[in-house]
């Protein structure tokens, strides 16, 4: 029974896997990606890791590529993937020999328990309050680091994505002369229509949109 | 099932997602390989965290998704700002940091 | 006593700094006043060492005096020292004497020239060198005296700095000086080696103990010293730079190219008389150098137009006779030669300014004629200095050039044949002094003769270069538009007549079988050497005089046939021998080889290392190594891409090989 269950979980797994990197659209990928996520989710659970495989559900597939879609829509895709030059043949070569070598590696190991289903099942393996109790104790320290790493993680996500004001060179404002922005596109606050009055010949916000000019921007306070 | 086979399914998974970082050419996907990759080690950790019987295994798959989540936040930042300086969203045009 | 030397000393380079700190600002002929005050009270202090000198005892004649420690250090023991001894004392009258002399020549004859301050600057500081070299009492000092004497040299005769003649002339003179103070320094090296100090009297006292007798050593550095004085005194083979030098003005070629710079190879000979006695092969070698240089120059200056070059040659076949008499031990003699040359010498070159001031600035022999009626003073001056210079009794020169010859033939075998070469060379010297004399001042008057008959100088239309011919203005670093003539100025004239005197009667204190004053004053300088007790018999030295007396009487008569009496003469001869000719007045060819043997090469070395070496092995290696490096990080340089994708295949790459690597090692 577990070797059905383990196959189906498997062969989902890999499908996802090639959807992700053969899909066009990166929506699709995206996707793919959550359904690899939710099998993977499952041979935990073979591996009697329940909490390991709730938290994957949750954390993963349930917020990481709730985000991606997020960026995807925002980014948009459609993009042409045809890979040029050598790397469209060697890339897959590289992988499949990477495969090869890391199977060979793995399981010619001889380590005593691979041809072996595990050890003995000891009662609370892989219960939350198992693993809680490591993490606070043995694993304190890197607990804590990791809850560092994450808020180090979101602050620079803010700084990276945030919009600056007066530092980009010219250039980029003449770029940006040159392929004015549709209206409507931008951050909320441009799409929201509340705009600052920078001319006199603006109208006052809540009126009628105009096309951005050069100095709106990031000269522009663009509110938050 | 033997845990070799979690560790072959986990090293194929590791070879796709391999693959797609060096096929793909929109930085989005090949962030979602890198997911692909991370993934893959994740199960061979919980393997051989069955293999031993320890749940050490699972604490560094734990400690591994919070890593994940925090490179997708910030690479998923840098697309955003990528996007938003409206240069392509292509890796192959994206080459300045060249020597 | 040793006060006077250093007071001596002190007032030369005091009136060199005075007058080149004030230099722009010294009117009208001031500097001239003050430069030849300093070398007068350098004289008068001279004098008042010679007076306290001779109030003491004769073995204690030889004093040394330190003012600091110049460089004391690992074995060297090298002072501010100088030496007041006879032969010091005699140098120091005659350069301080004749010096002051020309310095009263030249107040007037520099006027106008706008560089007269820095002249009189330049003159003092070749005093001061002059008279650190003969006063110097170790090695050291004399070195420093010696370059900067070459110095001074150099300053002096591209005085005229704008003319490109006098630069290469004063270049060449540089040159030449510098090998000679080369084998200077060389031979230092070898005598400090042995005698383990650099200090004269030391040094003498220990040449018989530590060098063996014409062993390879001491004669390598006699050697050595020989190709200094040479270089100095203008002996062949170094000896080109000597008529070149004429480029200076004419107080200087007097001063310095006759009668003080030029003899101080001799001056050094004698001084290192131990030396070279212990080593007779070095010796014999500088008296034969001194008798080659003596019949050379006098060929050449037959055929010299140039009147200054004239007299040049002829300071070289004269110091050829000096140092012949110093190598052979006949050492009162040689200076008792250099005295009495240092003032007829004097005398001539100035007289040549006079009649050059007459032609305006020309020197050439064959444009003057006739200068008799319009220069009478200089035309006296003339006579006696060529009469002295001829050996013309009773003049001065009669008497020391014998006492040289005297000499030679008393020392016997090969030196006769040196003597009778003197002789010749005597001969010789009475030819072309006297055709000098007679085709400037003899025959028909020239042009400027007969303007000048009427009262009036001749004063060139356009300034030119006698030379060259090149036009000139008279502005600062070319000669300036006044030209004297002695029977105008005062100061010329009593410069000449002083000298004039001296020439007469300079030789009157060594007379054989009368009085040997020099001998006696000099004795104890040369205490150590094995002629010191030579005698040359009275009756043999007065049969050399009477020979000396006819041969050159023999000399002026047949100058006075070829150019005065029957006036086409010397057109035939130089027909006749036209071979000679050439080859005379092409200076026996010696700058053309030295071009060929040392000139050409040298320079094709310079240019063979500047492109080979400079360009293609240091650049090479230089820009090689900033080239490789360079190449080097393109190499490297073309990993970095820039594209993501193949970053990650690099990095999947190598994880593959690490791993293949592992996999391997572990089986």
């Amino acid at each position: 029974m577990s070797a059905v269950l383990f196959f189906i979980a498997a062969i989902g797994a890999i499908t996802g896997a090639f959807g992700v990197v053969m899909l066009r659209n990166p929506f699709y990928s995206v996707l793919a990606l959550a359904f690899h996520l939710v099998s993977l989710a499952a041979l935990f659970l073979l591996l009697r890791a329940e909490f390991v495989a709730a938290a994957q559900v949750i954390v993963y597939a349930g917020a990481v590529m709730v985000l991606y879609v997020f960026v995807v829509a925002y980014v948009g895709g459609g993009e042409q993937v045809t890979t040029r030059g050598a790397l469209r043949v060697l890339g897959p070569l590289f992988a499949l020999a990477l495969a090869i070598e890391l199977c060979i590696a793995m399981l010619g190991a001889g380590l005593k328990g691979v041809n072996s289903k595990g050890a003995a099942y000891a009662p609370g393996f892989g219960t939350p309050g198992s693993i809680g109790k490591l993490f606070l104790t043995k694993f304190l320290f890197p607990f804590e680091a990791a809850s560092i790493l994450l808020l180090v993680a979101a602050v620079g996500a803010v700084v990276l994505a945030r919009r600056r004001r007066g530092l980009e060179p010219d250039e980029q404002l003449e770029e940006r002369v040159e392929v004015p922005r549709p209206a409507w596109t931008g951050t909320m606050a441009e799409a929201g229509g509340i705009r600052l009055p920078i001319h006199d010949d603006q109208p006052a916000p809540g009126g009628v949109p105009v096309a951005t000019t050069a100095e709106d921007g990031p000269d522009h306070e663009g509110g938050w | 099932m033997n845990i070799g086979w979690y560790l072959a399914v986990s090293a194929i998974i590791f070879c796709i997602g391999a693959g797609g970082v060096l096929v793909r050419r929109n930085p989005l996907v090949i962030l979602l390989c890198l997911e692909l990759m991370l993934n893959a080690a994740n199960l061979a950790l919980v393997a051989f965290s069955r293999m031993w019987g320890n749940e050490d295994g699972q604490v560094f798959a734990l400690i591994v998704m919070v890593v994940a989540a925090a490179e997708v936040t910030v690479g998923l930042g840098l697309v955003v700002a990528i996007y938003r300086r409206r240069l392509p969203i292509d890796v192959d045009e994206l080459n300045e940091l060249q020597g | 006593m040793t006060t006077f030397g250093w007071l001596v000393l002190a007032c030369p380079i005091a009136g060199t700094i005075l007058i080149g700190f004030g230099y722009a600002r010294w009117p009208g002929r001031s500097a001239g006043w003050i430069a030849t005050l300093a070398i007068a009270l350098s004289f008068v202090f001279s004098v008042l060492a010679l007076v306290k000198l001779l109030g003491l005892s004769a073995d204690h004649r030889q004093i040394t005096s330190t003012l600091w420690d110049y460089d004391v250090s690992a074995g060297v023991d090298a002072k501010v020292q100088i030496l007041i001894d006879p032969l010091s004392i005699f140098m120091m009258l005659v350069v301080s004497g004749v010096s002051t002399l020309i310095h009263l020549y030249s107040v007037s004859y520099m006027t106008f020239d706008k560089g007269y301050s820095r002249y009189f600057s330049y003159l003092n500081y070749f005093v001061f060198s002059m008279l650190l070299l003969v006063e110097a009492g170790n090695f050291v000092l004399l070195i420093v005296g010696w370059a900067f004497v070459g110095a001074a040299s150099y300053l002096l005769i591209s005085f005229w700095y704008r003319r490109t003649t006098a630069t290469r002339a004063g270049i060449k003179a540089f040159v030449i000086n510098v090998v000679g103070d080369v084998g200077l320094v060389l031979a230092t090296f070898i005598i400090f080696q042995h005698a383990h100090t650099v200090q004269f009297l030391p040094v003498f006292h220990a040449v018989p103990l530590v060098f063996a007798h014409n062993g390879a050593p001491i004669v390598v550095a006699c050697l050595l010293l020989l190709v200094g004085a040479f270089a100095k005194s203008a002996q062949v083979p170094l000896h080109t730079w000597l008529p070149d030098a004429m480029e200076g003005p004419t107080p200087v070629s007097a001063l310095i190219h006759a009668a003080t710079m030029v003899t101080a190879g001799v001056y050094l000979i004698a001084r290192m008389h131990v030396l070279f006695e212990w080593a007779p092969t070095a010796a014999d070698v500088g008296a034969i150098g001194g008798c080659l240089t003596l019949v050379v120059a006098a060929t050449v200056a037959l055929v010299m137009t140039d009147i200054k070059r004239v007299i040049a040659y002829s300071t070289m076949s004269q110091i050829g006779y000096m140092i012949m008499g110093v190598c052979v031990g006949a050492y009162s003699a040689g200076l008792f030669h250099l005295m009495t040359h240092a003032f007829f010498k004097a005398l001539l070159f100035m007289a040549a300014g006079s009649i050059i001031g007459a032609m305006a600035g020309d020197q050439s022999l064959d444009h003057m004629s006739g200068f008799r009626k319009a220069l009478p003073f200089t035309f006296i001056m003339f006579i006696v200095g060529g009469l002295a210079l001829s050996g013309m009794p009773p003049f001065s020169g009669w008497l020391s050039k014998d006492d040289i010859i005297g000499f030679l033939d008393y020392r016997g075998g090969g030196f006769e044949i040196l003597g009778i070469v003197g002789y010749i060379g005597a001969l010789l010297t009475g030819i072309y002094t006297f055709r000098m004399i007679f085709r400037a001042f003899f025959n028909e008057p020239c042009e400027e003769a007969v303007e000048l008959e009427h009262g009036h100088l001749h004063h060139a239309d356009v300034p030119t270069n006698p030379m060259t011919g090149e036009v000139e203005d008279t502005d600062v670093g070319f000669p300036g538009p006044g030209h004297f003539i002695a029977e105008r100025e005062l100061p010329m004239k009593i410069a000449m007549s002083a000298l004039a005197v001296l020439a007469v009667i300079g030789g009157l204190v060594q007379v054989p079988g009368i009085d040997d004053a020099i001998t006696k004053f000099l004795e104890p300088t040369f205490a150590n050497s094995k002629y010191v007790h030579v005698e040359v018999g009275t009756g043999s030295a007065w049969v050399g005089l009477i020979i000396g007396a006819l041969i050159a009487i023999a000399g002026i008569s047949i100058a006075y046939r070829i150019w005065v009496k029957q006036r086409g003469t010397s057109a035939r001869l130089i027909e006749r021998f036209s071979g000679a000719y050439v080859f005379l007045s092409h200076k026996w060819y010696f700058d053309e080889i030295i071009d060929f043997l040392i000139v050409r090469p040298t320079a094709w070395l310079g240019r063979v290392v500047s492109t080979g070496l400079e360009r293609g092995v240091i650049t090479g290696v230089t820009d090689g190594t900033a080239s490789a490096v360079r190449a080097g990080g393109a190499a490297v340089r073309r990993a970095q891409t820039g594209y993501l994708r193949y970053y990650a295949a690099l990095m999947i790459v190598a994880l593959g090989g690490v791993a293949l690597y592992f996999l391997i090692s572990s089986t």
